[in-house]
């Protein structure tokens, strides 16, 4: 177990910046998820981490231990690939012990390790399998098993489960979680998929473009999100925004319907309605046209324009309704406690 | 529909039939030479089925260079393959180690004038052994190295070819596998020793196959370098045997010398043909 801390982290590839100033602490024990799209520098973040990129400025500490120009191996950290990069020709044992041997461990121990740590990822019989005669699921499990016999300071996820299929990659999710809350050793895990960040995470950054945008538990990122980024990033569907104008704490949108809101904020600002806090509601102040409707099972969801000005707006109520409504104008009001407002230039969260 | 697939199964079955007897009629026919005598050989017709000198014909080749009487000048066939083999097997070995580690160092290093060195040495893939062998052979000569097995070895040691097969192998592997290398802590060559070389042991074997080939068959080179007959190699050899003008020449010895040639080439073809196909075939990663 080790804290991590990341100060003023910074690096660019020629003339390229893909970290730009990045400050960020991640306590003993606990799990951080990076989250962000394609480019946005997250995977870099990790492998500066690793030790497997160079740290052009700023500087990486691993329990109070500067580790800029330190080996991977000298960080005490382990990783779990994408792709697994198990050693083909070495068995499951074999690849599980690799770092051990290399450490000159004996054989007893290395032997004890092995077995306790197959033991808890359940891969017991495999142990003589080659990675070939493996399926993706316990394929991974070795790679974490690889991880875990080191009894690292850290653990560092590179999207460990975007190779699997969608039914495995839940079952993986738990599977982490589960392990992570036993062995409570640091993580660092970096994905792609929101819905993975959300339930592995003791705390998430959000990062788009090299920067960090938002940083909290899960919860606070999807309630409270501080960028206008984070929010149309966080969800599923994604956030709706439309520009408003706010005065005297009442919203007034561009078609001139009018929400409530505890706000001190005068003047313009982008406002955001997350589609699963609409209900529908014949006196509901947002009049909507709903072209489309799609059911998903569990929630319904409306594709809708604003009346009077035609800006898209999606939202999803919960249990599967007819398809009576399409093409009809139907009323909607809104949970006002959920409403988020975001400047209309730095685009920061402002109620 | 039936009846059209078995005749073009026939047919190509046919094919390749009548395509191994056109190969194999002329081995067959040394073989057979082999088996009589000289007599049997300089009287028409020749014959077509072994006769019962086998043993005789191949002893006298293998121990003596030839029958009583008949002075060749020449060592025993034995030590020619011996020879032949020590030299194959060195250039092989050592083509092979030199190839990897230079390929290895320059996939998985940065250092400066990587690439033009790379250029260069891909350069003298073009450049055969025949247009630079007499600078090669005063080399040779001044670091007397004539009339030896490191002589015979050395010069043909690095191979270009070789260099760049595995280049594009090792370009191929992940780039995950050395980042998991250096997680784990193996230094440069414990990656290369562990990981590198197991992954890439298809590739050896069937590079090993045919480097092997090329090194038993090399003709030029050891004639230039080898004065004395005991360092003979059994291509030479047979080249010796050889009559010209008008002297007759000993054929059964002759083509025994030939098929026993053969032999080694053969056998590791055979013994490796396993790896070989899968090396060609399937980059087992």
């Amino acid at each position: 177990m080790a804290k991590i801390n990341l100060k003023n982290l910074e690096k660019s590839y020629g003339k390229t910046k893909v970290l730009h100033d990045l400050s960020f602490d991640i306590n003993e024990g606990e799990l951080i998820v990076i989250v962000g799209p394609s480019g946005c520098g997250k995977s870099t973040l990790l492998r500066m981490v690793a030790g497997l990129e160079e740290v052009n400025a700023g500087s990486i500490f691993i329990d109070d231990k500067k580790v800029n120009d330190l080996e991977p191996m000298e960080r005490n950290i382990a990783m779990v690939f994408q792709n697994y990069a198990l050693y083909p020709h070495m068995t499951v044992f074999q690849n599980m012990s690799y770092a051990l041997k290399i450490l000159k461990i004996p054989k007893d121990e290395i032997n004890s390790r092995v077995q306790k740590a197959a033991e808890i990822l359940e891969l017991g019989e495999l142990l003589e399998r080659q990675p070939s005669q493996l399926s993706g699921g316990q394929r991974q499990r070795v790679a974490m098993g690889r991880a875990i016999v080191r009894n690292p300071a850290a653990f560092l996820f590179d999207e460990p489960l975007s190779n699997l299929d969608a039914k495995l990659r839940v079952q993986m999710r738990l599977e982490i979680k589960k392990l992570q809350t036993q062995l409570k050793t640091t993580s660092l895990y970096v994905t792609h998929d929101q819905v993975e960040a959300m339930t592995l995470a003791d705390r998430m950054v959000v990062m788009n473009e090299g920067k960090v945008e938002h940083i909290g538990t899960p919860l606070e990122v999807y309630t409270k999100p501080k960028t206008l980024f984070t929010a149309q990033f966080i969800g599923s569907p994604a956030m709706n925004i439309l520009e408003c104008e706010c005065k005297n704490g009442e919203i007034i949108l561009s078609n001139g319907s009018s929400l409530k809101v505890n706000t001190k904020h005068q003047g313009r600002a982008n406002l955001g309605l997350r589609p699963e806090d609409f209900s529908i509601d014949d006196n509901g102040p947002i009049k909507l046209k709903i072209e489309l409707m799609e059911l998903i099972g569990a929630n319904t969801l409306f594709h809708c324009r604003l009346e009077k000005n035609n800006e898209p707006v999606v939202v999803s109520i919960p249990g599967v309704l007819e398809n009576k409504y399409i093409g009809k104008s139907v009323g909607f009001s809104y949970d006002n406690s959920k409403i988020h407002l975001f400047d209309i230039n730095s685009n920061q969260r402002i109620n | 529909m039936i009846e059209k697939k078995k005749s073009g199964y026939w047919l190509s079955h046919l094919g390749l039939c009548l395509g191994v007897l056109f190969i194999f009629f002329p081995v067959w026919l040394a073989f057979v030479g082999s088996t009589v005598t000289q007599d049997d050989i300089l009287q028409p017709p020749y014959p077509v089925l072994p006769g019962p000198h086998f043993f005789e014909n191949y002893s006298k080749a293998l121990f003596h260079g030839g029958p009583e009487g008949y002075d060749t000048g020449q060592i025993s066939v034995l030590k020619m393959l011996i020879n032949s083999t020590i030299m194959a097997l060195g250039i092989t070995i050592g083509k092979i180690i030199i190839s990897l580690l230079s390929a290895f160092a320059f996939v998985y290093f940065r250092f400066p004038g990587r690439k033009t060195f790379f250029w260069i040495i891909f350069l003298t893939l073009m450049l055969p052994i025949e247009v630079r062998i007499v600078p090669t052979y005063q080399v040779a000569a001044n670091l007397g190295l004539l009339n030896s097995y490191t002589g015979l070895i050395f010069p043909l040691i690095a191979s270009a070819t070789a260099t760049f097969l595995f280049r594009q192998f090792f370009l191929t592997i992940p780039s995950e596998m050395v980042e998991a290398a250096r997680i784990d802590g193996a230094t440069p060559m414990q990656f290369f020793k562990d990981i590198l070389i197991p992954i890439s042991k298809t590739n050896i074997a069937a590079l090993f196959v045919i480097l092997f080939v090329y090194g038993f068959n090399q003709y030029l080179w050891p004639l230039l370098i080898t004065t004395t007959p005991d360092m003979q190699t059994i291509v030479m050899g047979i080249k010796f045997m050889i009559p010209t003008g008008d002297d007759y020449g000993h054929w059964p010895t002759i083509f025994s010398t030939a098929m026993l040639a053969m032999l080694p080439p053969v056998l590791i073809v055979i013994g490796m043909q396993k790896f070989f196909v899968k090396g060609l075939l399937e980059s087992d990663k």
